[in-house]
């Protein structure tokens, strides 16, 4: 027995440190943040300025939002192409209710968070109910939001946005907490990155540290398995569906409270962002791993990368290019790091 | 406790006089056009195992599917403690106590061990908001438990699927074992599992039964069934070929009865004839001496 114990003693010790470091799933997107800040700071003194560092933590935190959740639906097992979209449904509902039928601004946030938290439970409640594909329940929920957006958006204002929020009363409260800046080494800095740093934490925290985070990895695994055990995983998909629907929700508000205004059109593509920070950052596609940390890096690296491309004096057309090679090389390296981790257990 | 005909109908072995742990009458079940079983019925009892026995696809995982919430049946009743019940899902049938060991092994291959352990059943400290996921409490249990099976698991950390086949077998034994209250069923467990670890399991068996826990026990293997079980139900392309109390069947009958014993030990005999050398001598022999210390 002690034999035994000591032979396992020396099989951890030949891997310990780095494999522990490599099986993190946001492991690769950490370096490959590092690589383009560094990058980038080369390239351009504004990019690494306060101001700079303002401009695109904005950019990434828009991103992040809502990458958390959509990278905890994935290691879930499923997708929403509906994310992007649900974020003008919220910020229009608010919008309307309030600038066009008088309601109280507070009841108006209420009253668009039960509608969000109605279309995730759809969205769920299809996807379990049906056994379909989340892709086609969802795409399906994209194209119908996306015709209500603009055709209630028409409906009611004759225009494709709703704007005029910043009239209503009790907004300067709202600006407050959700479109404020927070100045740092003399620069204004958005109140949304501490929000969307909040969010991150909370989203690591319950994936890790809470059993609902058990059962997000379980239902995403295995689903039937996890059944036979116990989880309850149409519960589970459901509220990751509704999880997602609140962040649109609280990202769409926050769009809407910032700018005064929001277009009818507003989230669309955005979707394929969210995804695309969250497989960045670590997310399987089939679902049962990744981090919601690495979701946030994956949002950081896609917004150094946007302005990077600006304060560089590249051709900004060329950006999109830039992701989707990003994109590549993440899948491929976590694929790679993956085989590497498994490998050394051996 | 007023159910005295069916204590009398269910001719168990002597001294049980008490109402069965469980008790499935008629059971059937159809997938489609399948019957994938027809017109069950056993007892199990407090303190006792019931072994059920029979070909590839003859119907064992159904019937255990049904006791432990996957399936539920198209026709006939299942009683515990004399109640009929009907288990909608797992969680239904492990809040009653039954605990199953699946064939496949019903864990996640990308989660750590002592995730795997704890799925669907996660000890939680804290409260309100705070209420988190107790994961020491959870490594410690997982640890001693895999320790008590003869496994020395190297990793807690390390996902399952990574796991020999053996191994991985053991964390889903031990795991029932931790969370059976009333009853352990376990399918084919010890398939993938070395001659130390099978006789672990065995022994594991033996003391559920002995604890008074009731056990179902499914296996191909007649030599692990007999020492171990007090009935036998047979199954055959969905259809009960039987269910024998001990004392109605001899090992010999058993194993005729599953797949030929004359079959099966002129197999032994091949076995060891053929090559001194390899593995399959061992692998005679180890049938051989079964069929000689248990026949
Ligand atoms: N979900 C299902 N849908 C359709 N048929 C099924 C289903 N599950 C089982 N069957 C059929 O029921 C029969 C019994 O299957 P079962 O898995 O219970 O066999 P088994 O006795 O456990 O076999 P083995 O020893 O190989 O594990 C098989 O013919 C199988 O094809
Ligand atoms: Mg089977």
């Amino acid at each position: 027995m002690t034999a035994t114990a000591a032979r396992a003693d020396e099989r951890i010790a030949d891997v310990g440190v780095l494999r522990r470091l490599l099986v993190k799933p946001e492991f690769g997107a950490l370096i490959g943040a590092v690589v383009i800040f560094v990058f980038f700071s080369i390239q351009s003194d504004v990019f690494r300025s306060p101001a700079g560092v303002a401009n695109w933590l904005d950019g990434a935190s828009t991103v992040g939002l809502m990458a958390v959740p959509v990278a905890m639906l994935m290691i879930g097992g499923h997708f929403d192409l509906s994310a992007g979209v649900q974020i003008g449904t919220a910020g229009l509902a608010t919008g309307i209710m309030t600038t066009y039928w008088g309601l109280n601004v507070y009841a108006s946030l209420v009253a668009s968070l039960l509608l969000m938290l109605a279309i995730g439970f759809v969205n769920g409640y299809l996807v379990t109910r049906t056994g379909l594909p989340s892709f086609i329940i969802t795409l399906g929920m994209f194209l119908g939001l996306q015709g209500i957006n603009l055709g209630v958006t028409k409906q009611v204002t004759n225009t494709v946005q709703v704007s005029n929020l910043d009239l209503v009363p009790g907004y300067h409260l709202l600006k407050n907490i959700l479109g404020s800046t927070v100045s740092v080494a003399g620069k204004p800095f958005q109140i949304a990155i501490l929000w969307w740093v909040l969010f991150t934490a909370l989203g690591s925290w319950a994936l890790l540290k809470t059993r609902f985070g058990n059962w997000i990895f379980a239902t995403g695994g295995d689903p039937n398995a996890s059944k036979n055990v116990g989880v309850p995983t149409n519960r589970t998909t459901i509220a990751l569906f509704m999880l997602t629907s609140a962040m649109a929700w609280f990202v769409g508000n926050t769009q809407i409270v910032r700018f005064g205004t929001i277009q009818a059109q507003v989230g669309i593509g955005q979707e394929l962002i969210f995804i695309v920070a969250a497989v960045i950052g670590g997310c399987l596609l089939t679902g049962g791993y990744g981090s919601a940390i690495g979701a946030s890096v994956g949002a950081l690296i896609f917004g150094m990368t946007q302005q990077g491309i600006v304060y560089a004096n590249w051709n900004s057309d060329w950006f999109k290019l830039f992701v989707g090679a990003m994109l590549l090389l993440a899948v491929l390296a976590n694929q790679f790091v993956r085989r590497f981790a498994e490998q050394s257990r051996r | 406790m007023s159910d005295i005909e069916i204590t009398e109908a269910s001719e168990v072995s002597p001294g049980a006089d008490d109402v069965p742990l469980l008790e499935i009458r008629d059971v059937t079940k159809m997938f489609g056009s399948v019957i994938s079983l027809s017109d069950i019925s056993t007892t199990v009892r407090a303190g006792q195992v019931t072994c059920v026995l029979g070909d590839n696809g003859a119907g064992k995982s159904t019937f255990i599917k049904i006791l432990s919430g996957v399936y539920q049946p198209d026709r006939g009743d299942v009683l515990m403690d004399g109640e009929p019940v009907r288990f909608s899902s797992p969680r239904e049938a492990l809040d009653a106590g039954v605990a199953t060991v699946f064939q496949d092994l019903a864990v996640v291959p990308l989660m750590a061990v002592w995730r795997n352990f704890f799925l669907g059943s996660e000890p939680t400290k804290g409260w309100g908001p705070f209420r988190r996921f107790d994961a020491e409490t959870a490594k410690k249990i997982t640890r001693a438990e895999m320790a008590d099976m003869g496994i020395d698991i190297r990793d807690l950390d390390q996902p399952v699927g990574t796991l020999s086949g053996g191994e991985r077998q053991s964390v889903a034994i031990a795991r029932a074992v931790h969370f059976g209250a009333r009853l352990l069923i376990l399918d084919e467990p010890t398939s993938a599992l070395g001659v130390k670890q099978a006789g672990t399991v065995l022994k594991y068996i033996v003391q559920a039964r002995d604890k008074g826990l009731g056990v179902i026990f499914i296996t191909h293997n007649p030599h692990h069934a007999y020492p171990v079980g007090d009935r036998f139900l047979l199954l055959k392309r969905g259809k009960s070929l039987g269910d024998f109390a001990k004392s109605e069947i001899s090992l010999a009958e058993l194993t005729r009865l599953m797949a030929g014993g004359a079959e099966l030990e002129q197999l032994a005999h091949e076995l060891e004839r053929e090559g001194d050398k390899s593995e399959t001598s061992a692998l005679g022999r180890e049938l051989l001496d079964d069929t000689k210390t248990l026949g």
